[in-house]
């Protein structure tokens, strides 16, 4: 795949603070990735740096082979869906969607062709001659993407385009949207900062955290794999639990955690064992059974919630405090000793936390 | 349904109402009264006291010299005080607070505090004519209002709507014309009548600025009713008031409609 975007050793500054720090990022021609984190994590800063309405201290960005670091806002040929969708109030549907074409001098009549043709696309055509302030929040976000769309932009990015909407809309607007993007192949950023949403939309997602990418991976990957800890416990690893490789063989590593429970790993499964690494799982893969002599973490049972599919229990162990899933049929009480049995195949290994 | 109201609701309505419009009828029936001195009821009906405003040359000249002084220094006002608001509003986070204070400062000044000093530095002190002291005092209160008006007006717009268009392609200067003042239209249609209210009905500062040959026509209505108390006095107010709706009809057409016409 092409590289359409590149961005290369962003650093960018608010007044003395230091927003984002040596952040590079590449997005293959029609590829579509998010740059997923909290607010204040830089995701936004990102995508206004790419736009041209903030200044980098240092780095360079460039869009299919062209240098975009000193070209003005306005010259950069980049279509923007914002979340307050920004459209403009004192202009019909259709002057709005046209406005892109009007300032690269398409002529009227094609401008309207064009304008209306994709108007016809997002479903809107019966609306074009309306002022926005008399559509629905879904039809004003339609016109916005429709406005971006319709100039061909090399890049579109967009800026929790979603979050003004319910909760239903968003999930069917996420769906339009991936299928435009599709239907078009064009290359994307999308700025989010809810994982469902960056997961189901994107080919490929950037975690971020205080300016920094933490990990840049399909969603698949990031969701089983995570590379450290901060995206482990963002993409919802409950328990992150110290250990220590005390035995080796050929094929597998056996492996101790504090209070002595060992638990013996094939490499086939997680590659190269470090000596000293971090177990993490999430509390479905991590067991509580009352059976105290199964093979597993000691703990001693804390708050008990119902989770709906299971009894989930705050437990407290030689590891410290961990989260562990228990069975319907048979919940334990407050204060009750218990093991916990991690499920191998739904753990990881975090190389870095050691 | 009816809603119960209170009788003494309706009556202090009824006295408010009075209180508002009640001077208007009063100068209104007086200028058309048939004698010589002011009085209500107006005795008799007749115009002359209308006609007699343009007889007086200094009416004539002082309505002219207001007018120019209202218009320039509106259009002055406006042209400082649109981009200012711009960029107090545009950069609000970035910029410290206290310059948008600035702007009212004129308005804490006492008026006639104003006059004297603007007359100390520029007409003594500078010796500027006397036209364009009076326009630089104008201008000075009514930026304030130019500011204020266009500020509030630009407080609500969403300044993405900006960006936008310039990710469209559009140019920074173009975008501010084509779709920031669109939708500030109202307040600056807001700030142009307000300031020319102002100007043309101010007393306090012309009084100092004004000087031999150049009168405003507030000056000169002071000036006649200090020797005369004829109904001229209240047939000069009532054209003020015609001229000011006037002008808030013109506005409201001529730029409203340019405005829409984008």
């Amino acid at each position: 795949m092409s590289q359409a975007l590149t961005v290369q050793n962003l650093t960018a500054h608010y007044g003395p603070t230091k927003v984002l720090e040596d952040l590079s990022l590449s997005v293959g021609a029609g590829e579509l990735v998010s740059l997923l984190g909290a607010s204040g994590c830089g995701k936004t800063t990102t995508l206004r740096l790419i736009a041209g309405f903030l200044e980098p201290t240092s780095g360079t960005i460039s869009l299919a082979g062209r240098d975009l670091t000193k070209l003005p806002a306005y010259k950069r040929d980049i279509g923007l869906v914002f979340q307050n969708y920004a459209l403009f109030p004192h202009l019909s549907v259709l002057d709005n969607v046209s406005f892109g074409l009007k300032q690269r001098g398409v002529a009227t009549v094609e401008r309207e062709k064009r304008a209306k043709a994709m108007l016809e696309r997002v479903g809107l055509s019966p609306l074009a001659d309306r002022l926005p302030g008399a559509l629905s929040g879904g039809q004003k976000q339609r016109v916005a993407l429709a406005r971006a769309l319709v100039i061909e932009p090399p890049l579109l990015m967009f800026d929790e385009p979603l979050s003004n909407l319910d909760a239903k809309l968003r999930v069917e607007m996420r769906v339009e949207i991936r299928q435009l993007q599709r239907a078009n192949n064009t290359t994307s950023v999308y700025v989010t900062h809810d994982q469902e949403e960056a997961f189901s939309i994107s080919d490929r997602v950037a975690i971020m955290n205080a300016g920094r990418i933490m990990q840049l991976d399909t969603p698949e990957t990031l969701y089983q794999r995570p590379a450290n800890a901060f995206v482990a416990r963002f993409v919802g690893f409950e328990n992150l639990i110290p250990m220590t490789v005390v035995s080796r063989n050929g094929t597998s590593a056996t492996a101790e955690a504090a209070g002595g429970t060992k638990l013996t790993l094939l490499q086939d499964k997680f590659g190269a064992i470090p000596d000293k690494f971090a177990l993490a799982t999430r509390a479905d893969g991590l067991t509580v059974t009352a059976d105290t002599s199964a093979d597993g973490i000691p703990a001693t049972l804390g708050l008990r919630t119902y989770l709906g599919r299971a009894y989930q229990y705050q437990c407290d162990t030689p590891a410290g405090r961990l989260i562990a899933n228990g069975a319907l049929s048979a919940p334990l009480k407050l204060g009750a000793a218990a093991k916990l049995v991690p499920a191998p195949d739904q753990c990881c290994i975090l190389k870095s936390e050691a | 349904m009816k809603t119960q109201l209170h009788p003494a609701l309706i009556g202090l309505t009824v006295v408010v109402y009075i209180f508002l419009v009640g001077p208007l009828i009063i100068v209104l029936g007086a200028s058309v009264s048939d004698t010589t001195y002011l009085t209500f009821p107006p005795q008799g009906f007749s115009l002359r006291w209308f006609s007699n405003i343009f007889e007086i040359s200094a009416f004539r000249r002082t309505i002219i010299t207001s007018l120019e002084l209202a218009v320039l220094s509106t259009g002055l006002a406006l042209l400082i005080g649109i981009p200012a608001a711009y960029a107090l509003n545009r950069y609000r986070i970035e910029l410290p607070k206290w310059l948008s204070t600035v702007f009212v400062l004129p308005i804490l000044v006492p008026e006639i505090v104003l006059g004297f000093s603007l007359l100390k530095s520029l007409a003594v002190g500078a010796s500027a004519p006397i036209f364009l002291a009076l326009l630089a005092g104008h201008t000075l209160i009514v930026l304030p209002y130019a500011v204020r008006v266009v500020s509030a007006s630009l407080a609500s717009f969403d300044f993405s709507i900006e960006e936008a268009a310039v990710s469209l392609g559009s140019p920074p200067l173009k975008t501010f014309f084509t779709i920031v003042m669109p939708n500030v239209r109202s307040g600056v249609i807001a700030a142009f009548i307000l300031s020319f209210i102002t100007s043309i009905n101010d007393v306090s500062t012309s009084l100092f600025l004004t000087g031999p040959g150049i009168s405003t026509l507030p000056i000169q209505i002071l000036a006649h009713v200090e020797q005369f108390f004829d109904p001229t006095i209240a047939s000069v107010s009532v054209l003020l008031m015609l001229l000011t709706v006037a002008v808030m009809a013109v506005v409201e057409r001529t730029l409203g409609l340019t405005f829409l016409a984008k």
